[in-house]
């Protein structure tokens, strides 16, 4: 039995780095410091539907293969293919998107992460009025007021508050007594219920409330006496709150981006951060779901120059959300072949998208069985990174962090990377 | 007695949940997903309007598709608003409209509520029996 301190937890975007885990003859039996989330990654490393063997499916059915037939089938697929998508990525190291763009360039494919379907929206209004932001660190030492707009950490970033935010002791702010959290939401979520100031917002009215605060913020006032469902002489309240915070922070979630309004919404919670300024000093920073998806908008922008939806079909990237991302591609059925890595579209797609995955050939690389494998031609089993093999990942405030292995993965389970090292091999010989 | 023609306009929230989050480590194929994400909470009082209990099931239409839900009773939710954790179930419902930016509208779709007693959600199985029925 061996004990590892200081694991990092690939779960999420807080990339909790201070986890404590107990291993016993390969196996993790125990861990401390981790969340519910952290916890169920962590211990579920051996379950039932974990992958094992490369699958090929042959008349109907996904049956037993070697690893080399694997590879062979999934270059033939991608090397045929006159659109492939590439898609995924954000549950992997760095080092593996990397080997995925060249895949991509190399077969002329488009290469989408998840990003496109949780915080494109913000990327596009960062691309718009750019973004104040700070690290973690900071808003741990010197935030006296944090708000979580269309964002339920207790229950997606369980730690989040502990670790960085409200209940976090910092240098300057030792507890959530010199700290006020505001929640905005639809529901009156776990979150909420922490809250010093709750404002339930109607659903799809968010763009109209950030703008009320944006007047309040200016003018000290407001001309209707409801705006998004919250009494004016509240929303005066909270501007005012915010006018007097001396280091606040905004956190938003998919509540802000898949609402009405989408980019505009991330947009006016950019400018609302930004009017603030002129008065004090407020940073604003997207809650980013995988523990990698940071990682894969940075490691694409740095070879590419685009975070997400990136098109290498002429010859060089090209990069036009709504055009060359994930959804739209597969709603009109322009894709004619698929690499899935490290995630489930088939899960969390819209059904017409799943769709046509299910009718185009796909590879899909994972380390479990889930309804994207389950409807794959190609499976092929992978190590869990953070786990299993180490890697790189981006925190969702930017900072980069190793991630540890831990134990050895099950016989035939290689790294994402070196499958993928495999695939592009056979893609330059076919 | 409940009459059939019951029903409730309501808005569609999705989202990630603790339990769901859990279960995306190994249990994407498990039945056991179906007390986790073939969920629909809603308020007391809209139970109460649709005449259900929590663990009777509630059928969601929408203009992009349906789906059974089981139903559970919520006080954080107002009347006239559902929630859906994230997952296979929500997407069967949702509106895949990205407005051309990439993202389809999770959150906010209107949809119609009715009572369905006795019928069940579809399994994880299910779902992928039918989409291996579109493969040429």
């Amino acid at each position: 039995m061996k004990s590892v301190n200081d694991v990092v937890c690939s779960f999420c975007g807080c990339l909790c780095d201070d986890i404590e885990v107990t291993i016993d003859n390969n196996q993790i039996t125990k861990t401390k410091k981790a969340c519910a989330l952290g916890k169920a990654r962590l211990l579920t490393v051996e379950d039932t539907e974990r992958l094992r063997k490369p699958l090929i499916r042959e008349q109907g059915k996904l049956i037993d293969t070697t690893l080399d037939q694997a590879i062979k089938n999934s270059a033939e697929i991608l090397s045929n293919a006159r659109l492939p998508l590439l898609y995924g990525w954000s549950t992997t190291s760095c080092e593996a998107q990397k080997i995925g763009l060249e895949i991509a360039e190399e077969i002329g494919g488009i290469f989408d992460n998840t990003t496109s379907v949780c915080h494109g929206p913000t990327t596009l209004a960062f691309h718009e009025v750019g973004m104040s932001t700070c690290t973690l660190g900071e808003v741990k030492n010197r935030a006296d007021v944090v708000i979580y707009w269309g964002s339920n950490p207790l229950e997606a970033h369980p730690r989040h508050l502990s670790r960085y935010t409200y209940h976090s002791k910092g240098f300057f702010r030792k507890s959530s007594k010199e700290r006020q959290l505001i929640v905005v939401d639809a529901r009156e979520t776990k979150t909420a219920k922490l809250a010093t100031h709750f404002l339930k917002v109607k659903p799809n009215n968010d763009y109209e409330l950030l703008s009320a605060l944006r007047i309040a913020v200016k003018t000290g006032d407001l001309d209707h006496e409801t705006v998004a469902g919250i009494p004016k002489e509240r929303i005066i309240e909270i501007a005012e709150l915010m006018k007097n915070a001396e280091y606040g922070a905004l956190f938003f979630g998919l509540g802000l981006t898949m609402s009405r309004g989408k980019h505009r919404n991330i947009d006016a919670a950019i400018c609302l951060t930004s009017d603030l300024n002129a008065h004090t000093k407020w940073i604003i920073m997207p809650m980013r779901g995988h523990y990698n998806v940071t990682g894969v908008n940075a490691v694409s922008a740095w070879i590419t120059g685009f975070p997400f939806g990136i098109d290498f079909s002429r010859g060089y990237p090209r990069y036009n959300p709504g055009e060359t991302t994930a959804v739209e591609l597969l709603l009109r059925e322009e894709v004619d072949a698929a690499l899935i890595v490290a995630s489930d579209p088939v899960s969390n797609f819209p059904i017409k998208a799943a769709e046509h995955l299910a009718r185009i050939p796909m590879i899909a690389i994972d380390p479990h069985r889930t309804p994207t494998t389950e409807v794959a031609d190609v499976v092929i089993p992978s190590a869990i990174v953070g786990i299993e093999v180490e890697g790189t990942a981006y925190r969702m405030d930017r900072v980069p962090l190793r991630l540890k292995k831990i134990v050895e993965p099950p016989a035939g389970c290689l790294p994402d990377e070196e499958i993928l090292e495999k695939m592009l091999k056979a893609i330059k010989k076919s | 007695m409940r009459r059939k023609d019951e029903s409730l306009k309501v808005v569609i929230i999705t989202g990630r949940t603790l339990d769901q989050g859990r279960a995306i480590e190994g249990k994407k194929i498990s039945e056991d997903l179906l007390n986790i994400a073939a969920i629909c909470e809603l308020c007391p009082e809209d139970m109460e309007k649709l005449r259900i209990k929590e663990g009777e099931t509630v059928k969601l239409r929408t203009d992009y598709g349906e789906n059974i839900l089981i139903a559970k009773s919520s006080e954080s939710i107002d009347t006239g608003i559902v929630f859906i954790p994230m997952g296979l179930w929500a997407n069967r419902v949702i509106s895949p409209n990205t407005g051309n930016i990439g993202m389809p509208s999770f959150k906010g779709v209107r949809g119609t509520l009715t009572a369905a007693l006795g019928e069940k959600p579809s399994t994880p199985k299910e779902f992928i029996r039918k989409l291996l029925k579109l493969k040429q």
